[in-house]
């Protein structure tokens, strides 16, 4: 880390000071104010592979938005993959107050040198993989998310706040898809029950690895980015989705789930690491069409992003109260 | 209800070509953007539909020669200007046509008084892109102005008589041709000089008469509903 090894002045230790009294008294940390280089790193690095998640994640549901059985669920499918492009902005603007570009962020995802989580390089096979991934998922992502409303960083907390509530209603509408597929006819129920068992182990490995070999855990705790370890937030899941998994009728793929009285949680089975590793390397099944697609659709957009640009160029003044600040200053930076 | 059919077919096909956009936007805002509209046209196809019979049955159990979208809004995407040369003719027609339903009182006022909203976002959206495009680099114009010219034949058809609509859609014309022909002389584009009809005859995709594309797209969007007959969703 940066801050470990520079030379200090007494500024800096004074900084440092009101920077560790402000996260340790639950105060928000704003743009303008110092943090350290490492604080600011971790956070560009996890807010930017947060947003890159929500857009790589509109691929494998909007494959389905032009199958999408009947034309109630097309709606709710459209409005889903919309917010996602949604939260990506807002997500973007979050990282942009720390002093990065979203071409910058962009151009790191389609190069490969920033991630994106690992649960969307997973293929949606039938339509009740778009429940599956509503359901598990989302459900995932919220617990994962709801502690970070309230993490030290201002903009990424208020960014989580606005996100979460969209979360939990595609949550509740992938409950209710891979309801009427199991209250259906058997052939719907075996799609709903084939879903879940493709999505389930794959929904475990979001919370990241194991606490003990979890690589930013510790410093992104004592920083409050992080409020709980990686384990606590997958037995909180667990715990949460097996009577939910009973309501809809369906079974969860292992055979060692089961109630542990003493602990007052669920027992669940060992995870793949090896595929969680081979996932993350970009060896899982759709890493390479991920990145090809979004890479593509950023290329062939380059004209569109050029000609805003030189538009805008040409009708400075005048053009932004036609098109809104924000479209305008993205393509002008490309 | 031949004529809440035809307007509910425009809308329904116009938001599934908007739908194939989806995670392949030059922007990020524009994936917001396109997918906002086709929204707000699947909003509206589901009303129209079930004005005129139940609206899964119509959209997933008729064939292609049962619809009565007009050939434009069935036209493949292509590229970004194609798509929004298509948006701009049919959104600006859209827009006026909802405009006077509106003012009306007939069974579409009600339907009308709230899409008329909805088109008037979706006209400025595709205008403003025309004004990009036309108007911002030699690539984008040499585009658009394909684009705007591909498309031009499919227009006549918006000014055909529709059965019950309760309006003279060719009386839609002249302020069809003045709106959009501004645009274009904005946009630095000419107005194209073809005919306004395509392949067929005038009103040919209001008969049930469609271009090849069409076929294709609605395997597509039929098919997972046609393997399960009578399960519901």
């Amino acid at each position: 880390m940066a801050t470990a090894t520079a030379p200090r002045t007494a500024d800096d230790e004074a900084y440092q000071r009101t920077f560790d009294a402000a996260v340790a008294a639950d105060e928000r940390i704003e743009p303008r104010d110092w943090m350290p280089d490492a604080y600011r790193a971790t956070l560009v690095r996890q807010i930017a592979q947060h947003a890159h998640s929500e857009i790589i994640g509109m691929q494998p549901e909007a494959n389905w938005i032009t199958r999408a059985p009947s034309l109630r669920r097309k709606a709710i499918l459209m409005a889903k993959v919309q917010d996602e492009a949604g939260h990506g902005l807002y997500l973007y603007s979050a990282a942009e107050t720390l002093g990065v570009g979203r071409d910058e962020l962009l151009d790191k995802l389609h190069s490969g040198r920033q991630k994106y989580s690992s649960i969307f390089n997973y293929p949606t096979l039938t339509w009740a993989d778009v429940g599956a991934i509503g359901w598990l998922v989302d459900g995932a992502a919220i617990t994962n998310q709801v502690p970070l409303c309230r993490c030290s960083y201002g903009p990424y907390a208020r960014a989580m706040v606005r996100v979460c509530k969209e979360e939990s209603f595609h949550q509740r509408q992938g409950y209710e898809l891979l309801l009427a597929l199991s209250r259906g006819t058997p052939g719907q129920h075996a799609m709903a029950q084939d879903a879940v068992d493709r999505w389930w182990w794959p929904s475990l490995m979001m919370f990241g690895p194991p606490d003990d070999e979890s690589a930013h855990s510790a410093q992104s705790t004592a920083w409050k980015i992080k409020r709980h370890s990686n384990d606590e937030l997958r037995q909180r899941f667990v715990d949460i989705c097996v009577p939910q998994a009973k309501s809809l009728g369906l079974t969860l793929p292992d055979p060692d789930l089961r109630w542990n009285e003493e602990r007052g949680h669920h027992d669940f089975g060992p995870i793949d690491w090896t595929e969680f590793k081979e996932v993350i390397k970009g060896n899982g099944p759709c890493n390479e069409e991920r990145i090809t697609q979004r890479r593509r659709a950023h290329d062939e957009g380059a004209w569109v992003r050029e000609a805003a640009a030189a538009h805008a160029a040409k009708h400075s003044g005048t053009a932004a109260a036609h098109t809104g600040g924000r479209t305008e200053k993205e393509v002008g930076q490309a | 209800m031949t004529a809440a059919l035809a307007l509910g077919d425009d809308a329904l096909v116009l938001s599934h070509r908007l739908g194939e956009w989806m995670g392949h936007a030059p922007v990020l805002e524009e994936e917001v953007a396109l997918a906002n509209i086709a929204l707000d046209l699947l909003g509206q196809a589901r009303v129209l539909l079930s004005m005129a019979g139940d609206e899964d049955e119509l959209a997933y159990l008729r064939e292609e020669r049962a619809f009565s979208n007009l050939q434009l809004v069935e036209q493949p995407n292509g590229d970004f200007a194609h798509t929004i040369a298509r948006q701009l003719y049919f959104s600006t027609y859209q827009h006026l046509l909802y405009a006077e339903l509106a003012a009306g009182d007939g069974p579409f006022a009600a339907l009308a008084a709230k899409a008329v909203k909805e088109t008037a976002y979706h006209r400025d959206h595709a205008e403003q892109w025309t004004l990009r495009l036309g108007d911002g680099t030699d690539l984008s114009h040499q585009r658009m102005r394909t684009a705007c010219t591909a498309l031009w034949r499919f227009t006549g058809e918006m000014f055909q008589p529709v059965e019950g609509l309760g309006t003279d859609l060719g009386a839609l014309r002249t302020g069809w041709l003045e709106a959009v022909g501004a645009v274009l002389r904005r946009a630095g584009l000419p107005v194209p000089e073809g005919a306004q009809s395509g392949a067929w005859t005038a009103g040919a995709g209001r008969q049930g008469l469609h271009t090849e594309p069409f076929g294709r797209m609605l395997a597509e969007m039929q098919h997972l509903h046609r393997s399960h007959p009578g399960a519901s969703w």
